[in-house]
């Protein structure tokens, strides 16, 4: 069993009205060094061993997981216990 | 003329759009549903507002993968009329029958008011039935339509005509104050305003029903010509 960890993160140049928000929230909690805060997510996926796992999961990410148009994803892949 | 309006778990203007069609433009309507839908009979294919599968993901990501979905990209390769209103725009983007993405509102507010729109093109199936450049009155209700796309894509988009409709006072950020686009020949339309909400005087305005008037002529016209 493998656990893939996939991060997804907003393109840079999209627009992140989250992050600003939580930004503006971190100021004025006084953080006033905080430059710039981008929201993605993360997500767990098992799977059971096969072969191709990599292209596998660059097909999911391709095809559901994130939106190519305004989202990256990179991910790593651990042996699970 | 026949429509068919795809309901997905989640659906909520579902039957707003079957009244628009029945009650409003006079045509008939059935409301199907996703899994056992057979959208080969239908004339026309409506995909409603809502939050189908509550919006998990992204809006529309989840029913963009559902079984139906081959259905509608035969349609519109068929070059049937296919109309998303707010979370069926959000499918036809992440179906990727339509170019670009939505991102939440830029002020994070789920906004629900009326909204005056540019019509930028009225030489479509769509809206035949307005002028160019003519404004209406169409109310919105969406948290996520703030439509977003790369220069490329909007160069395109406006290269091909294929702006629909423009908000006047832009109320969620979208790119170019984008309110409505159609595919590059012309049978897909996705637009965040919600034209089957405004068909009746009784609620304000009657300036949704004529989107619907357009596609019934388009369709009479195709079919007078044929026959």
């Amino acid at each position: 069993m493998r656990k893939v960890k996939i991060y997804i993160t907003l393109k840079e140049g999209v627009l992140d009205p989250q992050g600003k928000a939580v930004q503006n929230s971190l100021h004025s909690l006084e953080y006033n060094n905080v430059a710039d805060v981008r929201i993605g997510k993360y997500m767990e996926v098992m799977l059971e061993d096969s072969d191709n796992i990599e292209q596998q999961v660059d097909k999911m990410c391709d095809q559901l997981l994130a939106n190519p148009v305004i989202e990256d994803y990179s991910y790593t892949i651990e042996e699970a216990v | 003329m026949k429509f068919a309006v795809v309901v997905f778990p989640g659906s909520n203007c579902d039957r707003d759009m079957f009244y628009a069609i029945t009650e409003g433009l006079g045509e008939q309507a059935d409301l199907v549903w996703y899994q056992e839908a057979d959208l080969s009979e239908y004339d026309a294919i409506l995909l409603p507002g809502g939050f189908s599968y509550g919006d998990y993901l992204r809006s529309g990501a989840i029913a963009s993968t559902s079984g139906v979905i081959d259905q509608i990209r035969e349609a519109a390769e068929a070059g049937k009329p296919i109309l998303g209103v707010c979370n069926g725009f959000q499918v036809l983007l992440e179906m990727g029958l339509l170019p670009g993405a939505m991102l939440p509102n830029k002020h994070l507010k789920f906004m629900c008011h009326y909204e005056t729109l540019t019509v930028e093109n009225s030489d479509t199936m769509f809206t035949n039935h307005y002028s160019d450049q003519e404004e209406i009155d169409i109310p919105i209700a969406h948290g996520d339509g703030n439509y977003y796309c790369d220069e490329a894509t909007f160069k395109k988009l406006k290269a091909n005509n294929q702006i629909t409709f423009t908000y006047k006072n832009n109320p969620n950020g979208s790119v170019a104050d984008i309110a409505g686009i159609t595919n590059e020949q012309g049978n897909v339309l996705g637009m965040m305003p919600h034209p089957e909400r405004a068909v009746d005087s009784l609620v304000g305005t009657k300036d949704g029903l004529r989107l619907f008037q357009s596609i019934l002529t388009h369709w009479r016209d195709k079919h007078a010509i044929k026959a």
